[in-house]
């Protein structure tokens, strides 16, 4: 066992910090791997991001696609024997990676998020057709997935106008810069 | 819908029910027929829902991935409107986890309380009850209104499917776990539940539309999972989930999906499904006539 006062632990000090979790306790007996419904699309297994953390490779750990698909479903932290919140543990990750300005490997995951919080700017609430066509503008692909979006329409799952937030000047305080 | 508390508040000592009502944006756009529906079970069900007056989204997983600051504030600007004294009732899981664990970290750290208090000009309300629609079954006598529905749902073959957001957050580990109401629920007016390993797998939210291939093949697993176990529908705790299931699924012929107001609100006799079913894009109502739920 490498404890982590004996090896790199500035990231691993760092990241401990902010989501509260001790490296330490990982046993890597890969169990929040094997439940991941999601680990088909990540570049790194959860438990090596863990392991990753406790060698000190920032930057390799802040450029895995993994730290984006992790949807924090918590199928992991529900099964982990040593109750490693992992999600909290990502979303710390994603911060950092923002922080630091690194590339991200998953722009569409990023720009989703993007969007989706522009209009709870704007209205105070998601607007899910915004979201989409702006999503799809960005990405510059406005027809893969029409069908989907035509179905949608015609069900009359996305609404024309957005629903709105009356206090406005509440929701600028929020996404205030400090 | 929304009914006013004004004209029909019946006074403390009728023992009615009473909630505010946070909807969430997926209740209030895409599932839509989720929110008409659980008006109408509450309606028959005497119970009184207030729409939480001006409230905002809960910033859902794009906040708390990418903006530190929003994923704080805009759950709380939800605690601060809600009424002292009424608990406030939440249909959406991802909304109840963020506005929850929201209140309480508050709760528990002075530091967050004061940051609140001065945010939102307002005393922190530590009695806010905060409940997930399910909580309704614990404090509801169903049999008062189920003895004459016993068998109503003719032996409908159901998969529930809760998704992960109510099983799982570590953050609301010592809250109280609703697993297994809409099994019972739904047994006692008289449909077959049918058990399989995905009631909680997770539907691949937003990754539906920034990943669809993963996601397809989530909901493609779920539903096909249901259907080898015999299931007829799938019933959905969640609105975000049932949109999910419904526009990701590439199976031939899949079974449809209902929320779980829908199909207990049909229980209860509520006629005005012809507004929820057309939203659907697996059209239940095949199945509904032939197991006689609607002529």
């Amino acid at each position: 066992m490498i404890l982590l006062d004996d090896g790199c632990p500035d990231f691993a000090g760092e990241m401990g910090e902010k989501t509260g979790i001790d490296f330490n306790r990982c046993l890597q007996c890969k169990t929040c791997a094997n439940g991941c419904p999601f680990i088909d699309g990540m570049d790194q297994a959860p438990n090596r991001i863990i392991r990753m953390i406790q060698f000190g490779m920032a930057e390799e750990v802040l450029k895995t696609s993994t730290i984006w698909v992790c949807v924090g479903c918590n199928t992991c932290s529900s099964a982990c024997p040593m109750a490693i919140d992992i999600p909290a543990l990502m979303d710390g990750l994603r911060h950092a990676a923002l922080d630091r300005g690194v590339e991200i490997p998953e722009p569409d995951i990023l720009n989703f998020h993007q969007e989706v919080l522009n209009t709870v700017k704007k209205y105070g609430r998601t607007h899910k057709l915004e979201i989409m066509m702006r999503y799809k503008l960005k990405k510059m692909d406005l027809f893969s997935d029409m069908g989907v979006g035509l179905k949608m329409l015609k069900k009359r799952k996305l609404d024309l106008t957005p629903s709105r937030v009356k206090d406005m000047k509440a929701i600028e305080k929020i996404f205030q810069e400090p | 819908m929304k009914r006013s508390s004004r004209n029909l508040d019946p006074g403390p000592s009728s023992g009615k029910l009473k909630f505010s009502f946070f909807p969430g944006c997926s209740l209030k756009a895409s599932g839509h027929e989720n929110t008409l529906s659980l008006l109408k079970f509450c309606q028959s069900m005497d119970i009184d829902l207030v729409e939480l007056e001006d409230w905002n989204c809960c910033g859902s997983s794009s906040a708390h991935s990418i903006d530190k600051r929003s994923a704080k504030y805009l759950p709380m600007r939800n605690l601060s409107l809600a009424p002292r004294g009424v608990p406030l009732l939440i249909a959406c899981p991802s909304c109840l986890l963020r506005l929850k664990s929201s209140f309480l970290s508050i709760k528990a750290d002075p530091a967050l309380r004061r940051d609140y208090e001065d945010f939102f000009e307002k005393p922190f309300d530590d009695e806010l009850e905060i409940i997930h629609f399910f909580e309704i079954f614990n404090r509801v006598d169903l049999k008062d209104h189920m003895e004459i529905l016993a068998g109503t749902l003719k032996g409908i073959r159901v998969a529930p499917y809760y998704g992960c957001m109510l099983f799982m957050p570590p953050d609301l580990r010592y809250e109280k776990s609703h697993t297994g109401i809409i099994e019972k629920s739904l047994k006692s007016l008289g449909a077959d539940i049918v058990s399989y390993g995905y009631a909680n797998r997770c539907c691949g939210t937003y990754l539906s539309v920034a990943k669809p291939d993963i996601a397809r093949k989530v909901v493609n697993e779920i539903i096909f999972k249901a259907m080898e176990a015999g299931a007829e529908c799938l019933v959905t705790a969640c609105s975000m989930c049932h949109l999910n299931l419904e526009i990701r699924c590439t199976l031939d012929n899949p079974i449809p999906v209902l929320h779980f107001s829908e199909l207990l609100s049909m229980a209860l006799g509520a006629e005005d499904h012809k507004k929820w079913f057309p939203r659907h894009i697996v059209d239940p109502v095949p199945l509904l006539k032939k197991r006689g739920l609607l002529a």
